[in-house]
């Protein structure tokens, strides 16, 4: 910056070399005018304007009042089943809708009185407060630091180290009850074993032979599955026969959750990943977890052409010939494979449970 | 004494007794007398007139935080009808009610409830839908008014605290709409607490607990319902409402900051007296506010649980979706590549799921919680503000701001890939890898795009000081040559545009000591020099009154000569002599001859 105010003023200033503050009488800086003057508005100076505003403003408080009035006509005449439809929304409920409206009217009828009066009549010329800095005076600063030191020295705070430091002791411990009473009372963090079990998992017999396999369920008909219902290309959604006897339903659900496929055996992939995922199916037929392993959404849409089964929470996207391996999205783990079989009557069983904790991932999987 | 009264009467009671002054008739009395029994008892009437003559500025932008404020009393005013009928809990039920398609469902009794409240209640989805458009509206707001509050520098001393106290409100916002919205346990906000439940096992070490805890077990369980009921109805707004008043009283304490322009000052505040322009303008908003959410609420339907069906952890729709002001966490979730979850010492690490619906919302609001502090640090500006900076006046602010913003919006965007992939036929491989090199590349070119738009627009700011207004009048002169004429600036117009101040950076002091010995903190001041160079360098100066008058004399010398001395387009030769660069030289710009 060039400081330039001792030149002839009558010199103008350059203004190819930087920026200047001042010249010859010139001010540095440009000075605040102050405030323009004010404008009268129409309804100031004309009785008559002022007189429409009134009624313009009376006008919308008595809109306000008609709709106040229709909506407890409407409250009380109108049948809630009765549907109409508006263009550009569809079918709504009839009731609701001049509810909506009718209290929208009452509201807004207020609304714009209320501002309109604002804004024809009051007054509309700009009024100046002063301000003062936020800090108190150094005086004042100096009696309330007085005032705090002078009731810590009172009390012996200074000189009584024992009842200093027994305090924030009794204080710091005092939380601790609350706390543990708080996270205590909520659930027991025992069960975080729980995570890793899910209603396919098969109790052995007392005797110490492995138990019975668990029958592979339509969801939500609980109907068993045979291998002749599904066919290449199909999808079911399953659950396990346990799920019957099941006391916790939607927390057992929420585990147990099973989608079943069934591809052409050429179609899987010809490698080890592949191989494996037809060694646990039968005949082509795949089961699933369908709880996503990323944060736990259903793993829902099957795009049956290219085998691709697709989680809508976050579009994490499963190989179904590649043993569900990950090739899209946010997820890192491949879905859990449950291991099937074919029961006696020809329904589909599993032998086993899963293999690993199903759905999203935690620290000590 | 014979005139004193005697001490056992009755009278001496009335010893003391001030007469109030007669009240002049009819409602005034009433008014005047209630009044009066009020400070008679409180001594409220200096603290009354003091409120009531504060004084507000005038400008669209301070109504941002006025929605904000009415839309959160009126979620507090359904809400309050609407915790009438709902019944928080996860208990199972068969659905016996008037919507047919749900009869014979199992449910549980939260989303019986909220069924019940829009079919069997009167008015009461009227009351549910102007509760969750309020919501809405509210964390609009709230994230509008933010914006306005950081891109005018209004956050500034002594206005730090109330920043801070607004970016947790808004955090705390963003917290309670998600509590609001998983109540009614349909099949959309299940899958989003099925969701939530596993953001909580993505936290390192203490997931699994913490999730166990929450839930009172394994997902979905009994408790969270009644548990997210206690803190949405509760916990959330009581706190929300206090720093909500902390905020509102700190305005009151500072004085509202106004823009620049013309009789405003850093130590005035320029506007209308709250008795009775604000409270007239004030409370009809309110009414216009409600009356919006209203009519919105009956024309808009906006979560149509019943369609959903009833949570159940098997089924999902397709465009699972949160609340609006969620998606940017959403989006994060949809953009973090699956390598991020790694073992190690045995253990899973789910980062591709921890910075996203875990540790994002935090470190976004801590980051804009300390913005203040960084930039006073960096600045080194201790002064109180209450004028507020034209954001073209701080370049490098608006630069940071837009730049966040656009982190956000790609952030936001990316939570509707399936969508857009869906309406506009793309591959929603190809959107979601476009979006995650974008998180990058977008925000620093933002940042810098926005810089020079401010920088322009401050060279824009001084040529129209300089040259004056266009006019849009076109002169031709007799040899044929096109000029517009400008106008001149009256004082007050130019007053906004000449007002501020143009910072130049810190310079870095002597980094040694007379003895050559390094000083203290030698390497922090070197890194604060480098951020004030960062933040102040490149800088448009505004017009000083010298320049003006050096423009003026120029200009009338110009006008005077050019069109009759030469009908050269390099200008009269005297002013060439000047060594004036073209874009100075002239006060009438010329229209090139081909577009006229």
């Amino acid at each position: 910056m060039v400081e330039d105010g001792g030149s002839d003023p009558r010199v103008p200033v350059r203004l190819d070399d930087g920026h200047h503050l001042g010249t010859g009488g010139l001010p540095a800086v440009f000075e605040n005018p102050g405030l323009p003057a004010h404008v009268h508005r129409l309804a100031d100076d004309d009785e008559a304007a002022g007189r429409r505003a009134e009624r313009q403003v009376a006008t919308l408080f008595g809109v306000s009042m008609l709709g106040a009035l229709a909506f407890l006509v409407a409250y009380f005449a109108i049948d809630y089943t009765t549907d109409v439809f508006v263009p550009g929304i569809g079918s709504v409920n009839l009731l609701h809708l001049a509810l909506g409206v009718t209290m929208g009217v009452s509201l807004l009828g207020i609304g714009f009185g209320v501002v309109h009066w604002a804004k024809t009549m009051m007054p509309d010329e700009e009024v100046v407060e002063e301000r003062h800095l936020q800090r108190s005076s150094d005086a004042k600063r100096k009696e309330a630091a007085g005032v705090i030191l002078g009731g810590g020295e009172m009390a012996q705070l200074g000189r009584r180290p024992l009842i200093k430091y027994s305090l924030v002791g009794a204080l710091g411990l005092f939380a601790l009850p609350f706390l543990v009473q708080v996270v205590g009372s909520l659930g027991n963090v025992t069960e975080t074993d729980e995570l890793a079990h899910t209603i396919w998992d098969i109790e052995p017999n007392p005797d110490g032979s492995p138990g019975a396999p668990i029958r592979l369920m339509r969801d939500p008909e609980l109907t068993p599955i045979k291998v002749s219902d599904v066919t290449i290309g199909s999808v079911f959604h399953v659950m396990p026969e346990t799920l019957k006897d099941s006391t916790h339903v939607l927390e057992d659900k929420a585990k147990a959750a099973v989608i079943l496929i069934r591809l052409d055996p050429s179609q899987f992939a010809n490698d080890e990943r592949g191989r494996k995922a037809q060694d646990w199916g039968y005949q082509g037929i795949i089961a699933y977890s369908k709880i996503c392993t990323h944060v736990g959404c259903a793993v829902g849409l099957y795009e049956q052409q290219t085998h691709h089964l697709l989680c809508p929470c976050h579009q994490s996207t499963f190989d179904a010939t590649r043993d569900m391996d990950v090739i899209f999205g946010p997820a890192k783990r491949p879905l859990p494979q449950l291991k099937i079989t074919v029961d006696a009557s020809g329904y589909l069983v599993a032998p086993q449970g899963f293999t690993e904790p199903v759905g999203p991932s935690y620290w000590e999987r | 004494m014979s005139t004193a009264v005697d001490p056992r009467s009755a009278e001496a009671l009335r010893e003391h007794d001030e007469v109030s002054e007669p009240a002049p008739g009819g409602g005034m009395k009433v008014a005047g007398g209630l009044a009066g029994w009020l400070d008679d008892r409180t001594g409220g009437a200096g603290f009354m007139s003091y409120l009531l003559k504060k004084t507000f500025p005038d400008h669209w932008t301070f109504m941002l935080g006025e929605i904000a404020m009415y839309t959160l009393i009126i979620c507090l005013l359904t809400g309050t009808f609407l915790t009438f009928w709902f019944v928080p809990s996860a208990g199972q039920v068969v659905y016996d009610g008037s919507y047919l398609p749900l009869q014979g469902v199992t449910m549980s009794e939260a989303y019986q409830s909220t069924v019940d409240i829009s079919f069997d209640v009167r008015g009461g989805l009227l009351i549910r839908q102007i509760h969750h458009w309020a919501a809405l509206l509210f964390i609009v707001a709230i994230t509008v008014h933010m914006c306005r509050v950081f891109f005018t520098g209004a956050f500034r001393k002594p206005r730090e605290i109330n920043w801070v106290i607004g970016t947790t409100l808004s955090m705390l916002a963003l917290i309670e709409g998600f509590a609001g919205y998983s109540l009614p346990d349909d099949l959309l906000s299940g899958t989003g607490l099925r969701a939530a439940e596993g953001f909580i096992q993505s936290i390192p070490i203490i997931g699994s607990y913490v999730a166990v805890i929450a839930f009172g077990g394994p997902f979905p369980g009994e408790t969270f319902i009644p548990l997210l009921f206690s803190v949405h109805i509760l916990l959330l707004p009581a706190i929300i409402v206090g720093l909500f008043t902390a905020h509102i009283v700190l305005v009151f304490v500072h004085k509202h900051t106004q823009y620049p322009g013309p009789g405003r000052t850093n130590m005035n505040v320029v506007g209308y007296p709250f008795m009775p322009v604000y409270i007239a303008k004030a409370g009809g908003f309110f009414f216009l506010v409600f009356g919006i959410c209203a009519l919105i609420a009956g024309l808009v339907t906006i979560n149509p649980i019943w369609a959903y069906g009833p949570y159940d952890p098997s089924p999902i729709t397709a465009g699972s979706q949160p609340d609006w002001y969620m998606g940017f966490a959403d989006g994060a979730l949809r953009l973090l590549p699956g390598w991020l979850e790694f073992v190690m010492f045995n253990r899973t690490w789910s980062f591709n799921v921890f910075l996203g619906a875990i540790a994002l919302i935090p470190v976004l609001f801590t980051l804009i919680g300390i913005y203040p502090f960084l930039e006073k640090w960096v600045t080194g500006d201790n002064r109180e503000h209450h004028l507020l900076d034209r954001p073209r006046n701080a370049p490098v602010r608006t630069g940071i701001g837009v730049m966040a913003l656009s982190t956000y919006l790609i952030l936001f965007i990316a939570a509707g890939n399936d969508i857009i992939a869906i309406k506009l036929h793309l591959s929603i491989n190809d959107i979601t890898r476009t979006l995650q090199v974008a998180f990058f590349v977008v925000p620093p070119l933002a940042f810098w795009v926005t810089k020079r738009i401010c920088l322009s627009l401050q060279r824009h700011d001084r040529d129209k000081v300089l040259h004056g207004r266009e006019s849009g009048t076109i002169i031709r002169t007799a040899e044929g040559r096109f000029f517009e004429k400008h106008e001149p600036l009256d004082e007050y117009e130019r007053w906004t545009l000449v007002q501020q101040e143009s910072p130049e950076p810190l310079v870095l002091g002597s980094q040694a000591d007379a003895n050559g010995v390094a000083v203290k903190h030698a390497r922090k001041e070197r890194i604060r020099a480098r951020l004030s160079h960062f933040y102040f360098k490149d800088r448009v100066a505004p017009v000083t009154p010298a320049e003006l008058a050096a423009a003026h004399h120029h200009g009338e010398h110009e006008t005077l000569t050019s069109p009759e001395t030469s009908g050269s387009l390099e200008g009269p030769p005297e002013t060439q002599g000047l060594g004036l660069p073209m874009s100075e030289r002239e006060s009438v710009k010329r229209a090139p001859e081909k577009d006229l």
